[in-house]
């Protein structure tokens, strides 16, 4: 697993609270997560800080599982 | 129409005396302070590096951490007492309606550590804005009541009240007046504050509020006493469910006690300074017997609001034998704030039950901290200086008076059919 990857599901386990085996690629962050819109919002905050991009609305839209964040931050981190 | 009996029927105290009722209760009547250095920031550059904190909190006892990180301290106290009062009155029976619950909660200030570390964030970045989607939800007052009802599906009447170191007893008072309306059943009320942060200490400091005696913290808070220099910072909750008497009778509740009357005033006169000859203090117990129906003479104790500030406890006690005359002489006076601090917003739930348990067991908890008279107080009032005394109380009533010059007295009175 890339490093970038490693952090994001240790941003997400933090987050959401919930175990590491739950933080597979498919899972989605409101259907299997538990995640409300307002924890999705802080998770892509996080992202944000932690890999020090800026993520437009429109494109966090797409961010709905733990494999779409990875692929995002993993093209897009600086 | 008719005006419906309302009563106690469950309690809960997460307090610097302890964390749950009967330590709290404990802690009262054995005269122990709460007082203690700071451990929630580093005051060694304040003039005030003490407070009363709640001991021994871990967030994780009580919440999944998940949870917790969404709730301000003080929300996260909020819940705490209310599950303990939620257990108490058996408000989780199913048979209970629930659209006739209500949550009346009170909070001076809400969620100021929240506020402070957002702002501080923002202050220390480049002035991209990056405030946390939970920041305003965890720091508006009202949240805590919206917390109790979603996690227990009380759909009743739901807000907070706002009137600084007056917050809790307002709540209590709205919460008596829905229930005797016919607008609820049950009203789980109280208060909760969490302000012992930078933010708070140094800005009550800045006012010259607080006591400053930092070589002893645990007879800084002396009420009544010649050397009082000011209050205590106290954080913490209590609990108080109210609910309708026929109401309470048909389920079988546990009654502690009844609630017979509030009453509010304002100083109309300045806006941290108390009025020098406690006219609102005065009015405001004098709306509050008449509201209940009684005569001054009545009364037995009464839990003043005492916060140990030079010029606040002069007004109160003027007010005292001025409502009162020969009977204030016959009554016992106390303040629970020498021994738990000043809870600012929950200072009227918490002393809302010790009053109530004042009641309840016959024994008023006592004013500690008296090491010198102040020829300003007139000998012949009793405040229970540094013992508690047994008494059988049969009616008690409890000063809360906030910045702004808000007041509120509430009556309790023992239970009888």
């Amino acid at each position: 697993m890339s490093e970038i990857a490693e952090k994001v599901r240790a941003i997400i386990i933090d987050k959401l609270g919930v175990e590491e085996s739950e933080v597979t690629p498919e899972a989605s962050f409101t259907n299997d997560l538990g995640a409300d819109s307002l924890d999705t919002v802080e998770l892509i905050m996080e992202f944000e800080k932690e890999f020090n991009v800026s993520i437009p609305d429109d494109q966090a839209e797409n961010i709905a599982t733990v494999g779409q964040a990875i692929s995002y931050l993993e093209e897009h981190a600086k | 129409m008719e005006l419906k009996r309302v009563v106690v029927t469950g309690l809960g105290a997460l307090t610097p005396l302890g964390n749950t009722v009967s330590e709290y209760w404990n802690g009262l009547v054995n005269g122990v302070s709460g007082a203690a250095p700071i451990t929630r920031f580093d005051a060694s550059k304040f003039k005030t590096q003490f407070a009363c904190e709640v001991k021994g909190y871990d967030p994780e006892q009580y919440f999944e951490r998940k949870e917790a990180r969404k709730m301000d301290l003080f929300t996260q106290f909020a819940v705490i007492v209310a599950d303990q009062a939620v257990q108490d009155a058996n408000l989780q029976d199913e048979s209970l309606d629930k659209d006739r619950i209500g949550v009346i909660w009170g909070s001076g200030i809400g969620g100021l550590r929240t506020f402070q570390e957002e702002c501080v964030n923002f202050a220390n970045g480049d002035g991209t804005p990056r405030f946390n989607p939970f920041f305003i939800p965890k720091m508006i007052a009202d949240i805590s009541a919206g917390h109790i009802s979603i996690k227990y599906g009380f759909r009743g009447p739901n807000f907070v009240t706002v009137s600084a170191c007056a917050s809790a007893t307002n709540a209590l008072i709205d919460s008596f007046n829905y229930i005797r309306l016919g607008m609820a059943d049950i009203v789980l009320s109280g208060g909760s504050e969490a302000a012992v942060t930078e933010a708070g200490v140094g800005g009550f400091n800045a006012l010259k509020a607080l006591s400053e005696r930092n070589d002893s913290p645990e007879t800084a808070s002396r009420p009544f006493d010649k050397d009082r220099d000011g209050f205590v910072l106290g954080e913490g909750a209590a609990a108080i469910v109210l609910e309708e008497y026929e109401h309470a009778k048909a389920r079988g509740a546990k009654i502690y006690a009844e609630i017979i009357g509030g009453g509010m005033s304002a100083d109309a006169y300045h806006i941290t300074a108390p009025h020098p000859d406690g006219l609102g203090a005065r009015n405001v117990m004098q709306n509050a017997l008449r509201d209940a129906g009684i005569s001054p003479e009545q009364v037995d104790y009464i839990n003043v609001h005492g916060t140990s500030t030079p010029l606040g406890d002069v007004g109160e006690a003027k007010a005292i034998e001025h409502v009162f005359g020969d009977h204030a002489y016959n009554l016992n006076i106390s303040s629970t704030k020498s021994m738990t601090g000043h809870l600012l917003g929950a200072a009227g739930a918490i002393e809302a039950v010790a009053s109530i348990l004042a009641i309840q067991n016959g024994i008023v908890p006592p004013t500690i901290n008296h090491i010198t008279d102040d020829e300003q107080f007139n000998p012949k009032l009793n405040f229970t200086f540094n013992k508690a005394q047994e008494r059988e109380v049969n009616i008690a009533l409890s000063n809360t008076f906030g910045f702004g010059g808000h007041n509120t007295s509430v009556i309790f009175k023992k239970f009888t059919e």
